[in-house]
């Protein structure tokens, strides 16, 4: 296709991408090395309605002003930002691996920083979630693929519930349902016969609720393109292994599975992604004492009374370079089909 | 494969099997929406029960409170008293502007991208990819500031190219890969009769391409119906959609929330989704099938 | 403090007879006012009543959002600002203050300012920035026929009330006598300050942005509020302010330090077990450590002027603002909220705010770098909070944390 041609077609979408996601990734790029200029304080009296006149510290805005105009963007800090103990905590790292009393210590106290507990979640959320929803997805697929035509209708609606229904109120009552009061977690309480059983109170319950969570409403995105993929499914290759004498499973294993492999690699890029900026069920399940994310980070420093937009935006830049890493493999394999693709 | 061969040949412990897991499936996944249903006809302190969830099954305080087991309260609060149905209307106009304008751009830049043997359209993939890896709550901060300025926050088309924008990514991803599958030499064979590019696109492709336009169209449409992060920083309270609208009745340390109002809402939100899903199943279904196979 | 409510409830009845002044709005000159808010009911009302006053000449529109804090810098750092008037609590106004996006009042309070009372006019160097209307604390609410069926008073302390707790434990009464809004984020930190401040002592080295909590005050406070959790259901960092309203009206917890802004919904005739209501009584918040401030802090709403408008629409901004709060529109919604406005006849649900203030609670700190502070504890005190670590690592955390985030804001 001529090169004209080309950017005829895809100019639009380029422009909104260019406008509305590049430019801004530059900018949060930018900003993320950069920090407030040094504050000038001063003393002044302020006065509430309550407790009278006290004496506080205030911003002088007026003697600040000229130091902004000339430098807008703050001061330069290079990588400190990325490296400070809110991100990779280099400086931290390098103290407890100086000094410690064991491998579970230094475990511990890196668990302890902020960036490392989320991060640590968000992986495992990212490869609990993601192979158990496409297993699930595919499971479905294939016994939704084998129910009467009549009612496939209804089952691919309520099949893709989970997915459609809001996040944040599906969540809140999925959550609801969980707690000691509600049915489910009424009724584990009652199955283990352990009336203290909470699944919010510990760490442990409430990272295998959130991955429950997390399977529960991935799955149905697997199921969709899984359940299509498996129509497409060669009758005369199925036959001839019949005819071989291929059992079932051998008929999934070798037909089925190989045919549906491209499909599963674009389910396994879209979720690994996704799950990587798993952050609505930790708010949805008040998870935040026991299970934090990135994202979930990125939200605390721009939602606070100070917004820290320096801090966010280190935090989502180290989530872009996450998420490359972890595409990386389905990366090349893209390189190498798109390669083969006769021009 | 055909399905009544297929059947008849599956050994009745098989058969039982796949019965008993889709009935299992469907109760996990459709069990908590039918308890919201059910559960959006009573007061709070019956379906967010302190005490005991069978409260929500008898309606111990729905009785107490409104003489009968099931009250339409939830619904005629969000309804009529805090007037959900502005965000309904805002949020069909940018359903469906998002999921047009989407389709409209993503389908002529997939078509591109899925024709073009250049190493550009590569690293525009690739691109793309890094794009959609953005928290969104990031971008949508950086933007308030230049949108006040050219005066241009607040309004539905801000919000709807906005998200247009950002589900472009994952549009071209999947309509390229659909675009793919259709043979080269369909709209080549048409060239070669004398059209040009756009042409052979307007009279050859467009009329196959259905399927999986449909289907990227539901992921458009569901992006811009469930998102929060955008809609609720970049639209005033007048233009809200219905998730936003939906978290303020929430609560905060300032009031008591309505979380009944929230849940008889999202029972609401649910029904054209339904009747959406109903209408295009097998669209869904045929469109992936021709589209994300060549991943 | 005492003297302030007694003025507002006597210049109320003198208002009640002059109120027919404040009938129709009549600004004086043109102008459009455009009002940015947060969103619930108080708030709502004053936007309401200000909005009677689009006239010839005058448009009056507003935007209540829970977003506004996200809002409010960029929408008025640019000129003309996107709105005229900006509704801050303690907390909001201060960016608003350290990027000088909002004007000083004085001249128009002059003017049009008449119906206000001194104790609205919050003064920063002596200008006057915003005009308070009404005030929020956190205070204790607690079941009068538990603890009389436990034999223990109204608890005055935190000291009380972990003895009155244990009482109740004891007899089996309840099982989890205590609730408060603990869950990680802006409620556990908002949970630290309020007992912080009751103990007296500065969050800050005076003058600098040098955090200085980590001392016996700070260790007095983490181990109190643990001490707490154990009288409390274990599902307790997960209890935001809503959940603590619903599990008191369930009646599963005797005495919880709420926020007065919640106090109408809980002692309404909705919701509630039986008996709940009928025994609920509203209190000051208790004291700390053998204190005698109420180890709250006092919180007040009020409105802005953006710096960034025409003098024109400020001066229409501002009386429509006044007509907003005015003593008609507090004498018809006296239950929504605890107004600071002339007129101001406290109900039932207002009790345990007024109490709390008149015992001499102190405002949340409006230094600059607070809302770094609260950040910091909301994300690290959580491990400390369920039982994973101690205090002295907690206050490490939060200081490391802060002194992070103070760099990055150019504080420190």
């Amino acid at each position: 296709m001529p090169h004209k041609t080309f950017f005829a077609f895809i100019l639009p979408s380029l422009i909104a991408m260019v406008l509305f996601i590049a430019l801004p990734i530059v900018s949060v790029v930018v900003q993320s090395l950069y920090v407030e200029h040094p504050r000038i304080l001063v003393e002044v009296e302020n006065c509430q309605p309550f407790g009278g006149c006290t004496k506080e510290v205030r911003v002088d805005s007026a003697a600040m002003q000229d130091l902004e105009r000339s430098q807008p963007m703050g001061q330069f800090n290079g990588l400190g930002t990325y490296l400070n103990r809110g991100h990779l905590a280099v400086d931290e790292i390098g103290a407890i691996l100086a000094d410690n009393t064991g491998p579970g210590d230094v475990l511990s106290r890196i668990y302890n920083l902020p960036f490392y507990k989320a991060l640590a979640f968000t992986l495992v959320f990212c490869f609990v979630v993601t192979p158990l929803a496409m297993a699930l997805g595919f499971v479905i697929a294939l016994a939704v693929n084998a129910v009467p035509k009549v009612i496939k209708g209804p089952v691919i609606f309520f099949s893709l519930l989970p997915m459609i229904i809001t996040p944040l109120v599906g969540s809140l009552i999925l959550y609801w349902m969980i707690q000691s009061n509600g049915i489910i977690g009424a009724s584990l309480q009652h199955l283990f016969n352990d009336p203290t059983l909470s699944l919010r109170a510990s760490p442990l319950l409430t990272w295998l609720s959130l991955l429950f969570y997390g399977v529960w409403s991935n799955a149905p995105f697997s199921f969709v393109v899984f359940y299509a993929g498996l129509q497409t499914v060669p009758g005369d290759t199925l036959e001839s292994a019949m005819i071989d004498g291929a059992s079932r499973w051998e008929r999934i294993r070798y037909v089925i599975i190989p045919h549906l492999m491209p499909l599963a690699t674009f389910v396994a890029l879209v979720q690994l992604m996704d799950n990587f900026r798993v952050f609505e069920p930790i708010v949805g399940f008040s998870a935040e004492a026991n299970a934090t994310s990135l994202s979930w980070m990125v939200f605390n420093d721009l939602s606070g009374d100070a917004q820290l937009f320096g801090s966010a935006g280190a935090t989502s830049v180290l989530t872009i370079i996450g998420v490359i890493i972890l595409l990386t493999p389905v990366l090349i394999r893209t390189w190498r089909d798109f390669n083969h693709k006769v021009v | 494969m055909s399905e009544a061969t297929q059947s008849q040949r599956r050994p009745l412990a098989l058969n039982l099997l796949i019965t008993a897991f889709i009935v299992f499936w469907l109760v996990l996944a459709a069990f908590p929406f039918v308890w919201t249903v059910w559960g959006s006809f009573k007061v709070e302190p019956d379906f967010f029960s302190r005490e005991s969830w069978w409260n929500a099954i008898f309606g111990t305080y729905t009785k107490a409170q409104t003489g009968s087991a099931f009250t339409g309260e939830g619904y005629y609060g969000a309804w009529v008293t805090r007037e959900f149905w502005r965000a309904v209307g805002n949020t069909a106009i940018v359903t469906l502007s998002v999921t047009v304008i989407s389709l409209t751009l993503g389908t002529l830049g997939g078509y591109a991208l899925a024709r073009s043997g250049q190493r550009y359209a590569f690293w525009i993939l690739i691109a793309a990819l890094v794009f959609r890896a953005m928290p969104h709550i990031t971008l949508v901060s950086g933007y308030l500031l230049p949108f006040f300025q050219l005066n241009i926050w607040g309004v539905l088309p801000t919000s709807i190219i906005v998200l247009v924008a950002i589900n472009q990514p994952f549009t071209l991803w999947m309509l390229h890969s659909f675009f793919l599958s259709i043979p080269k030499d369909l709209d080549e064979s048409a060239m070669v009769d004398g059209c040009s590019r756009f042409e052979a696109f307007r009279r050859v492709i467009i009329p196959v391409m259905w399927p999986g336009v449909v289907t990227t169209g539901l992921f458009s449409f569901l992006l811009a119906y469930n998102d929060f992060a955008t809609t609720s920083m970049l639209l005033s309270a007048d233009n809200q959609t219905m998730v936003p609208k939906i978290s303020s009745f929430l609560g905060s340390v300032q009031e008591a929330g309505n979380v009944m109002y929230a849940v008889a809402a999202v029972v609401s939100a649910t029904v054209p989704l339904f009747i959406l899903v109903l209408f295009f199943q097998r669209q869904i279904v045929s469109g992936l099938t021709a589209g994300a196979v060549k991943g | 403090m005492k003297l302030m409510f007694k003025t507002t409830v006597s210049l109320g009845v003198l208002c009640l007879t002059a109120g027919a002044a404040f009938a129709d709005c009549g600004i004086e000159g043109a102008g459009s006012v455009r009002i940015l808010s947060n969103d619930f009911e108080a708030l709502r009302l004053v936007n309401t009543t200000a909005e009677e006053c689009a006239a010839d000449g005058v448009t009056v529109t507003a935007n209540a959002t829970a977003e506004h804090k996200n809002l409010q810098v960029p929408a008025l750092s640019i000129n003309p600002a996107e709105y005229s008037v900006a509704v801050v609590a303690n907390n909001s106004i201060v960016p608003l203050l350290n990027d000088d996006l909002i004007r000083p009042l004085d001249d128009l309070v002059a003017k049009y300012g008449q119906a206000l009372q001194p104790n609205q006019l919050i003064k920063i160097d002596g200008k006057i920035m915003a005009i308070a209307f009404m005030g929020n604390a956190q205070h204790l609410f607690y079941r009068k026929d538990v603890l009389d069926a436990a034999g223990v008073a109204e608890p005055k302390s935190y000291e009380d009330i972990l003895a009155a707790a244990k009482a109740i434990k004891d007899s089996g009464a309840m099982e989890y006598p205590v609730a408060a809004s603990v869950k990680p984020g802006w409620d556990l930190a908002a949970e630290f300050v309020n007992a912080y401040l009751g103990t007296g002592a500065e969050f800050f080295a005076p003058g600098t942005a040098e955090l200085a909590i980590d001392n016996e005050h700070g260790l007095k406070v983490l181990e109190t509020m643990r001490a707490l959790t154990a009288y409390m259901d274990p599902d307790y960092l997960t209890f935001d302010a809503n959940s603590i309203k619903a599990e008191y009206e369930a009646g599963n917890t005797a005495m919880m330090v709420e926020w007065g802004s919640l106090a109408g919904a809980t002692i309404d005739d909705e919701g509630a077990a039986d008996g709940v209501v009928a025994n609920t009584v509203l209190a000051a918040a208790p004291t700390i450590g053998g204190g005698t401030i109420p180890a709250v802090a006092l919180w007040w709403d009020g409105f802005t002027i953006a710096k960034n408008i025409s003098d024109e629409d400020a001066a229409a901004s501002f009386q429509a603002m006044v007509h907003g709060i005015s003593p008609e529109m507090v004498a018809a919604n006296s239950a929504v909220a605890t107004w600071l406005v002339a007129g101001f006849e406290p109900g039932p649900a207002a009790v345990g705010v007024i109490a709390t203030a008149n015992a001499g609670a102190r405002a949340y700190p409006m230094q600059p770098y607070m809302g770094l502070l609260h950040t910091a504890l909301s994300a690290e005190l959580a491990e400390y909070m369920a039982g994973t670590e101690d205090a002295a690592q907690a206050l490490a955390d939060v200081k490391a944390a802060y002194d992070t985030a103070a760099k990055e804001g150019g504080y420190l």
